[in-house]
């Protein structure tokens, strides 16, 4: 009898699982499911980056690094990010590189949170932020943002949600699993605020290539907003990436230098394999990051439109790689639709409830695959919806 | 490039009414896509790519380097075109460099190709020489790449 349960910490042993574990098993025991759910491009990683991680090996660079990552990476990323956001930082001591964002954002939040202070952060979001924030004995307060505003943060919101106690508020626009995005009026609004407050800015903008609408405007390059933002990205989405385990942190020197302890004993540098090959990314990655997206941009019309003939509203998303209909015409609630299209019709799409109680009424389907599976689900769907009283 | 066309070439299994679907058309406006493509001699054809490792149970395939003597013969054209007309033949180039033609030929078996070879090409006048060379295994076709392993077997279904 395994009763080692009675070890694990008290604020660990209450965390929820994520939502999405659970339909991860379902589906994988799944024959011929149709799977909407996959969090991840369905592009290989360009064969020249793949080359450049060959190369590493070949050349038998396979030790550690700095910890802050090798020095060629960071100039390219100070490069990069000076380029199509705008902040520049130092290569020296503003630079942090990670394994991924999620790394970064665990570092960041770790290293700024005393127990008891509260972050702010937008939702439906990303799973890990509310658990992140829990582990580090902090209160996450969401803000919710709604379909009819395509999902952006609008500032008032933030303003009723902000309570004394809050020290930091993550963003991440485009947003995973809405795809919303923040103009620069609205995010100069944001920015005026967290100055308002002293509040420190965690700006998550991994999905910012996958911009399809209008440009996007990082909350670091506002002014005033740099030395009190950490710019978090890296190279899973833009560059399809994901198995390399790669992202970055830039910010001011002090912030960097707190989070740098944290990674320094627990992580100790990211893989040199990766790091290596995240430089012939920001080299060279332009051509195949705009393929891609161009392909993205083709899916999600599609999605979209069939979404909305099947009588699930969608709003068109701004970037990322995922559409979020509307499912509250079926009767059903957001893990009851999922579900039960799951067992009938063998397409699996994720709840809305599993990125927050914003997501309630909602599901995310993912078009970050091919053309034949997502007419192939919509086909499916539409049998599903045949089947529901609520549309009969 | 044409949406109907670029849909095509990406490779994916589409049918009429499926792309007609992804493209807000209509199936009847991608037939009608489709028709023109082929009068203006853009589309010659739709055949499904099979893996290779199918068709070698069933089939042999060779290349054949073939040089020329082009005086008093039909030049290269005339004989490309001759060549081009057996059955056996699946695609026949002009090429630059040390041989002139590059025929790709399948047959039932390595006898067949041989017969095909000494008694059909090296009879055609202005046929000087051949080489042959017999496929033995693909890697990758028609822009598919053909593994043991698919590159994503590891891939969860559902991620965050």
């Amino acid at each position: 009898m395994d009763d080692s349960a009675r070890f694990v910490a008290q604020h660990v042993a209450t965390l929820p699982k994520s939502g999405i574990r659970d339909f991860f098993a379902i589906v994988s025991k799944m024959k011929d499911a149709v799977s909407l759910g996959i969090g991840e491009p369905d592009f290989v990683t360009p064969f020249h980056i793949r080359e450049a991680a060959m190369a590493a090996l070949e050349k038998g660079r396979t030790s550690y690094t700095d910890n802050r990552g090798t020095l060629a990476l960071r100039e390219e990323i100070s490069r990069y990010v000076a380029r199509n956001y705008g902040p520049e930082y130092n290569p020296e001591d503003e630079i942090l590189v990670t394994v991924g964002v999620s790394e970064a954002l665990d570092a960041l939040l770790r290293a700024t949170l005393n127990p008891g202070d509260k972050v702010l952060y937008h939702e439906p979001c990303y799973v890990s932020y509310a658990p992140s924030v829990t582990l580090c004995h902090a209160t996450a307060v969401p803000i919710r943002t709604v379909s009819s505003d395509q999902f952006a943060l609008d500032p008032a919101a933030l303003r009723a949600a902000w309570q004394p106690g809050c020290k930091v508020l993550v963003l991440n626009f485009p947003t995973n699993p809405t795809g919303g995005t923040a103009n620069r009026q609205k995010l100069e609004e944001i920015a005026k605020f967290a100055i308002e407050k002293d509040l420190l800015v965690a700006s998550d903008e991994i999905y910012s290539e996958l911009t399809f609408e209008g440009d996007h405007v990082s909350i670091a390059s506002l002014p005033g907003m740099r030395e009190r933002t950490v710019f978090l990205h890296g190279f899973s989405k833009a560059f399809a990436m994901t198995g390399f385990r790669i992202g970055y942190a830039c910010g001011p020197a002090g912030v960097i230098d707190g989070m740098l302890k944290i990674h320094q004993y627990g992580i100790m540098c990211a893989s040199i394999i990766s790091q290596e090959a995240a430089v012939e990314a920001l080299k060279n990655g332009r051509e195949s990051m705009l393929h891609m997206r161009d392909k993205y941009r083709e899916r999600r019309d599609f999605i979209v439109r069939r979404f909305n003939e099947l009588g699930l509203p969608c709003h068109l998303p701004r970037g990322a790689f995922y559409a979020f209909p509307n499912i509250t015409s079926t009767g059903l609630d957001s893990m009851a639709f999922a579900s039960q299209l799951l067992a009938a019709q063998k397409v699996a799409m994720v709840p809305g409830t599993a990125f927050g109680a914003a997501g309630a009424g909602f599901c995310r389907a993912s078009f970050s695959t091919s053309y034949e599976r997502i007419h192939e689900a919509g086909e499916r769907i539409a049998r599903f919806l045949d089947t529901l009283p609520a549309r009969k | 490039m044409n949406n109907v066309l670029k849909l095509l070439l990406e490779g994916e299994p589409l049918d009429t009414a499926q792309i007609g679907k992804i493209l807000n058309l209509g199936a009847e406006a991608v037939d009608r896509e489709l028709a023109n493509l082929r009068a203006q001699g853009i589309l010659l054809g739709m055949r499904a790519v099979l893996n290779p490792s199918y068709e070698a149970e069933r089939r042999v395939r060779a290349v054949i380097e073939i040089k020329i003597r082009t005086e008093g013969t039909g030049g290269f054209d005339g004989i490309a075109e001759r060549i081009s007309q057996f059955e056996q033949v699946e695609s026949c180039y002009l090429m630059s460099g040390g041989y002139d033609l590059l025929v790709v030929v399948t047959a039932d078996n390595l006898y067949k190709v041989a017969g095909f070879v000494h008694e059909r090409l090296a009879r055609i006048e202005g046929v000087q020489g051949t080489s042959t060379h017999f496929f033995l295994r693909a890697y990758k076709k028609d822009g598919f790449v053909i593994t043991d392993e698919g590159t994503r077997r590891d891939q969860p279904s559902v991620s965050p």
